[in-house]
């Protein structure tokens, strides 16, 4: 396959969760950074870069639940400014482990209320799918790993990274 | 003459995490430092509560993703203790090799993405330049040494970020011991290239001291998983008796509680056990790190970049030495019996000290817990260092002000998922 000179533009972008796909990210760069420092243009991604854009984004992986109104409407901007969004790992894809709050029995639930209500967290956790139309989802906790080859590969191939 | 105005930095970056920091200037001096964690609870002390003690460790693992085999140990070291299980000798060694996998894939993950950077005046490693032969060297380093920690933890745990195998009484599955000779190889290969960085960390470009108390728990091997908790203040305890030192401290503007140690702020981390326990790192390490080593005790922040370097090379020595002569034989999981109890579990994780307390029922359930992690122990430390950085850099520039407090809270390497993610700061600004 040949190479273009194109990048594919990323976003990657963490909301409530442990980070723990950010991290097998970091650690795919030990075998594939000599495969994708030519292929991908990191557009924003807050754990290796102090200079991060929101625009003109081809894919935003979106870890981590939606546990805010704030949340919602940031996570409602990438998706404006990402032509596909990639859910990555249990958090972003069904809201659960860091949305266990939704299942709390009314009595815990009654005694975190009042944290729930000083730190403005919504009612319920959400998913990003509950909030956004995604294109793809990469499930695990943390993200499995070829699910996620997979998706980007299919994402070099539909943006014309590689011919 | 120079003011400071209203200043807003959104997300500082190369952090695990999410946080704000307000600063209040009234002319030279700063009012209020606030160092808000605002990465949202996810409420983790109200959901042990019920859960099984065999389902407990997969659960907690769940609350960071950078350093999960750390409160999963814990979590495991505090129910043991509850129930009065003697691991295996062999179980014994094979956490040791997990948490040094750990130590070792967490500290350069930090050092190289994170601390870097800065020191070689990039924005970012992404921007290290292929075509000089320094900053290719060092990418390369960061993939090999970040790798060796990963295949470490990976071998004995069945992944490096939520392992699979190891439990309570034991591991559900043994390392392949036919894997032994890639993992020593990939570990010596790392241990050759950490020394291109230990010696930019040990450069003293950046400097930063304020005295203040250091907590960490020490052991003859500088082992990470127990030992005597020991502190500036003098006094040296069991892991049972740190709960009665630590004083919580209630930030109504973050989403994490802040702790002093006998009344006082202080700082645990790499610092703070290469402060209080450097006679004990590896026999190795010591003799190949003799003027790294000189420098500790330190009350400059900065050198917990070189300490968390030299606690690599320490774990890749003393994992060479365990390896040489491990063997793996059959053995199953110490079987639970289940009883009334109470279990306290101390572990310093790659940040510094995490407290486990968890109180168990008849039936093996967790009636309630306590979890102190690091970066809450470090909260109010934080803000005390940053109040004088600006007033010792009153008349710097905003810009440089404000990529001065992100490279100091750096150096700290806080694990804001843990706490409770980073960087907006809000300036206010009173000439009067």
């Amino acid at each position: 396959m040949a190479l273009n000179s194109k990048k594919l533009k990323i976003g990657w972008f963490s909301f409530s969760c442990c980070e723990d796909s950010t991290i097998m990210f970091t650690e795919m760069l030990n075998d594939y950074w000599d495969e994708w420092k030519d292929k991908i243009e990191f557009r924003h991604c807050k754990v290796l870069q102090r200079t991060n854009v929101l625009d003109d984004i081809d894919v935003a992986f979106i870890e981590g639940a939606i546990t805010s109104q704030k949340d919602e409407d940031e996570v409602k901007k990438i998706r404006q400014a990402a032509k596909k969004v990639v859910t990555i790992g249990s958090c972003a894809t069904t809201g659960l482990p860091s949305g266990q709050r939704n299942n709390f029995d009314p009595d815990t639930q009654k005694c975190i209320q009042h944290l729930i209500d000083k730190f403005s967290q919504s009612a319920q956790v959400k998913s990003i799918p509950e909030v956004i139309l995604v294109d793809e989802r990469v499930p695990g906790c943390p993200m499995d790993e070829e699910k996620f080859l997979e998706v980007l590969n299919k994402y070099f191939k539909e943006f014309k990274i590689l011919d | 003459m120079h003011h400071l105005s209203n200043i807003t930095l959104k997300n500082i970056s190369k952090v695990e995490g999410k946080a704000n920091l307000r600063v209040k200037i009234k002319g030279k001096k700063v009012k209020k430092v606030e160092f808000q964690i605002s990465e949202y609870k996810r409420f983790y002390t109200w959901a042990i509560k019920g859960k099984n003690i065999n389902a407990l460790p997969q659960l907690v693992s769940r609350i960071c993703g950078t350093c999960s085999i750390a409160h999963l140990l814990c979590a495991i070291e505090a129910i043991e203790t509850a129930l009065s299980i003697n691991s295996s000798e062999q179980t014994k060694l094979l956490r040791q090799l997990l948490m040094y996998g750990l130590i070792i894939r967490d500290h350069a993950l930090h050092l190289y993405f994170f601390a870097l950077p800065d020191y070689l005046e990039k924005d970012s490693i992404l921007e290290f330049d292929e075509g000089s032969a320094r900053e290719h060297q060092l990418l390369h380093d960061a993939f090999t040494v970040k790798k060796a920690g990963n295949l470490l933890s990976t071998w004995i745990g069945g992944r490096a970020v939520h392992a699979m195998f190891p439990k309570v009484g034991g591991f559900v599955k043994l390392p392949d011991i036919a894997q032994k000779s890639k993992i020593i190889n990939q570990l010596k290969s790392a241990r050759e290239k950490i020394f291109r960085a230990i010696n930019i960390f040990a450069e003293d470009k950046f400097n930063f001291e304020r005295k203040t108390n250091y907590a960490a728990l020490t052991s003859f091997d500088f082992n990470f998983l127990e030992g005597k908790l020991i502190s500036s203040h003098g006094w040296e305890i069991p892991e049972s008796e740190y709960e009665n030192h630590l004083e919580h401290v209630i930030i109504p503007y973050s989403m994490s509680s802040g702790y002093k140690l006998d009344k006082e702020p202080y700082r645990v981390g790499a610092l703070a056990r290469l402060n209080l326990n450097k006679k004990s790192i590896h026999s190795k390490t010591q003799k190949d790190c003799q003027r790294y080593l000189a420098k500790f005790p330190s009350s400059d922040i900065y050198l917990n970049n070189l300490a968390q370097a030299i606690e690599i090379i320490h774990s890749i020595d003393h994992s060479l030495e365990i390896l040489d002569s491990l063997e793996i034989k059959e053995e199953q999981p110490i079987i639970v019996n289940p009883k009334k109890s109470t279990g306290i579990g101390v572990i310093e994780a790659p940040r510094g000290l995490l407290f486990y307390k968890l109180e168990i029922d008849d039936s093996g359930h967790i009636r309630d817990g306590q979890i102190v992690v690091p970066t809450s122990q470090n909260q109010i430390n934080i803000e005390l260092d940053i109040k004088k950085l600006v007033e010792d850099n009153i008349e710097r520039s905003q810009i440089e002000l404000e990529h001065m407090i992100e490279m100091l809270i750096r150096a700290y390497d806080p694990c804001l998922s843990c706490a409770s993610h980073f960087l907006k700061v809000r300036w206010e600004k009173s000439q009067i």
